[in-house]
């Protein structure tokens, strides 16, 4: 008899005035007895709405029937024989807008809570399990990813369980892409992630840190090393700026600097070398996730304010809505409809306050959402020593640049079609690269479709 | 990891190392540089590259130790290895189609400039080389400027060695005395290419200078690296680091770098005492 209480199994999670001053993840997780209520909401329907929800189309409700029976193991090899990173996706999806959006259940009540299942799942299989990765049998074909990221890193492990040699290289020291110098330690803790490329190296992946390809090596020459294929995921990596009066003024981050200054380099850890700003009173530019993780960071770091600062109003933000809502739990404070308009600073360049004008809603554009209209006469300052521009990001010129024959759009994503592949024959690409900056499982699939366009390739070269 | 293959101290506050980074070696040319982090909790520093040896595989750095992570990198010894190492970054000097070039270089900014002298001298180019230090014990890199150049002038804030003057002395008596440049190339202090800017300004000499602000990934990825160039934002690491100096908003760069100081300070004299507990 399923279960048919109306809401899903509350997420154990740090109190908010507690996590505000540390880095430890907020969220910690189902215990199994949990996970097992919350698995029997699950109605095991036959056409499987969620399924269609997820764009590595993860088969949920066999999974789900596997917590039932409390087989963990046995839903952890359903799970992965469709996603490379189940911890981290049970963490970082937009669940409430794909397979949870699905879920019979939350027609009437809360959907199931599939997410926070499949984080159990990985987290369970992560902790108990012993059996050691099977290396798969070589297939004698060499392929080459560019960039360790959650689009290369999946292109990698599919390609690696077909049989082939693959080789990633990383332009950072890290391996891990936007889940090593973006998303911060208290959403998703870098040990999971770092679990997650060890497994992929147990398949026989290798990763080639501190290479830039555009500049220690390029695509022709990976091509003359014997690659027979390569996949792009170098991600969207440029940050953008607003193009207003004070943004080279000192205390101005881009969202990227700010994240990679205090997740990759660690700077909020007493013994890191990397330095970054203590602001007393933080504006935090934008409305995506991007936006909620930089105040959240910055709160930790000892800010008595955060503002995010957006100029359309909270429905339209396209932040995941638990990051809102943990967000203002921990005291972040929402100022929608302001749009700044110049950043102030003292005779030390150092920044003071950021003007801005409050907006109103005015007509849908032509992402659907109403578009905001600048307020007669509502100019006003907000006093703050520290400006972070989470407004988004473009893909990094360095290997258009350096390659022949690879076509862009002119926003400089790579073109490809469904499969991945691009007009240069062999290459393909994926991700941020190809979409502008979307989402972590977004890119997850677009590498898991590359691999097997990939491999179908070089099948019929 | 990479191994330091040679390490040669310049003087008292500088450092020379040959790098074990064959692939970096490769591709490097004047004017770019390197990212390196010296261990696990190490912050990812620029540096330029001043000069490599493509068959031996190395890429020679040379520091200045200015702060924690290059006094780090000056305890580490021949045949230790350091974290990381990446590069050939940002874009090479542009020096094809020059025939006549001023080299002007700054302390440790002599460094920077050396390869740069050295590949216009191999092609052809004259150089007039002019390298300027605060007093003679700090002086580095004369034979191989000797070598890369038709004319070099020594010069020293206090006269200890050389001619008494700055950089702009020697360079303004060069121009006033007929010397006609197709281009000068200056690296050095912030505050030395701004005076060597608004000095060729004055007679119309095109001047390029080699930024190097604060960064962390040199790829374009933090825009930490941002400075003004002729009213325009500009990204160090992907977009020079040489500019056109008379373009370059330095009052700003200056500010720029510094920003940490404080902090860079306080974690300067932090190792310092954590040497000298060791020793």
């Amino acid at each position: 008899m399923p279960n048919m209480s109306p809401k899903k199994n509350e997420m154990p999670a740090q109190a908010p005035d507690i996590r505000n001053k540390n880095f430890k993840e907020v969220a910690l997780g189902y215990t199994k007895e949990m996970a097992i209520d919350e698995a029997n909401r699950c109605l095991n329907c036959k056409n499987k709405p969620c399924v269609s929800g997820c764009p590595v189309n993860i088969d949920i409700p066999a999974f789900i029937q596997k917590v039932c029976a409390e087989d963990f193991d046995g839903a952890y090899d359903i799970i992965s024989t469709s996603s490379s990173l189940p911890a981290v996706c049970g963490r970082v999806c937009p669940q409430e807008r794909q397979c949870e959006s699905k879920c019979v259940r939350g027609i009437k009540g809360e959907p199931v809570g599939i997410g926070r299942l499949e984080r159990f799942v990985a987290d369970w299989h992560n902790e108990h399990s012993t059996a050691e990765a099977k290396k798969p049998e070589p297939n004698g074909h060499k392929v080459a990813i560019i960039g360790a990221g959650p689009a290369g890193l999946t292109c990698a492990g599919d390609l690696a369980k077909m049989g082939y040699e693959v080789t990633v290289f990383e332009a950072l020291h890290l391996a891990g892409g936007v889940l090593v110098y973006g998303i911060p330690e208290f959403r998703l803790p870098k040990d999971i992630v770092q679990k997650e490329i060890d497994g992929l190296k147990a398949l026989g992946v290798t990763i080639c840190t501190n290479t830039v390809i555009g500049r220690t090596i390029t695509v022709d020459e990976l091509f003359e090393q014997g690659y027979e294929a390569l996949f792009i995921g170098s991600g969207a990596g440029l940050p953008r700026f607003m193009g207003i009066n004070g943004e080279n003024l000192k205390g101005v981050y881009s969202a990227n600097e700010f994240l990679t200054r205090t997740n990759l380099m660690k700077a909020y850890k007493e013994d890191s070398d990397t330095p970054i700003q203590h602001a007393k009173n933080v504006a935090v530019v934008g409305g995506g996730n991007v936006a909620m993780d930089a105040a959240r960071c910055a709160k930790r770091l000892g800010a008595e304010n955060v503002y995010i600062v957006y100029r359309r109003g909270e429905e339209e933000m396209p932040a995941r809505k638990e990051e809102v809502e943990h967000a203002k739990e921990e005291g972040i404070i929402f100022k929608t409809l302001n749009n700044p308009t110049e950043i102030l600073g003292d005779e030390h360049k150092f920044v003071t306050g950021m003007k801005c004008v409050e907006m109103e809603l005015g007509e849908p554009d032509e992402s659907g959402r109403r578009s905001p209209v600048e307020k007669a006469d509502s100019e006003f300052v907000l006093e703050v020593d520290s400006v972070i521009m989470a407004i988004g990001t473009s893909p990094n010129p360095l290997i258009r640049n350096t390659t022949k024959g690879l076509e862009t759009n002119r926003r400089g994503c790579f073109v490809a079609d469904e499969n991945g592949m691009t007009s240069r024959e062999g290459v393909f690409a994926g991700g941020d690269a190809v979409t502008g900056a979307a989402t972590v499982i977004l890119a997850m699939g677009a590498g898991k479709t590359a691999a097997k366009a990939m491999d179908e390739y070089i099948k019929n070269k | 990891m990479y191994r330091i293959v040679r390490k040669k101290v310049l003087n008292p506050t500088v450092t020379l190392m040959d790098i074990d980074a064959p692939m970096v070696a490769a591709k490097a040319e004047p004017g770019q540089f390197i990212i390196l982090r010296v261990d696990e909790n190490g912050e990812r520093i620029p540096l330029t590259v001043a000069d490599y040896d493509r068959e031996k595989g190395t890429v020679t750095i040379i520091f200045q130790i200015v702060g924690s992570t290059t006094e780090k990198l000056n305890h580490k010894n021949e045949g230790e290895f350091i974290q990381d190492f990446v590069g050939p970054l940002g874009t090479p000097t542009h020096i094809d189609g020059l025939k006549k070039v001023a080299v002007v270089g700054g302390g440790v900014g002599c460094a920077i400039a050396y390869p740069v002298a050295k590949k216009l001298h191999e092609n052809g180019c004259e150089v007039h080389a002019i390298a300027g230090f605060r007093n003679k014990d700090l002086v580095i890199l004369e034979d191989e400027f000797k070598a890369a150049s038709d004319k070099l002038i020594m010069m020293t804030d206090d006269g200890s060695y050389g001619t008494e003057g700055r950089v702009t002395d020697a360079l303004k008596e060069l121009i006033e005395g007929g010397e006609q440049y197709d281009e000068v190339i200056a690296i050095g202090p912030l505050i030395m290419m701004k005076f060597v800017c608004a000095l060729t300004k004055e007679y119309g000499v095109k001047t390029t200078v080699s930024m190097n602000p604060i960064m962390i990934d040199g790829t374009g990825m933090c825009g930490g690296c941002r400075l003004t160039v002729g009213g325009e934002t500009k990204f160090a690491c992907v977009d020079g680091p040489d500019f056109d100096g008379h373009l370059v908003d330095f009052d700003e760069a200056m500010e720029r770098a510094a920003m940490y100081r404080d902090f860079e300070r306080h974690k300067h004299e932090e190792t310092c005492n954590l040497f000298n507990k060791e020793v």
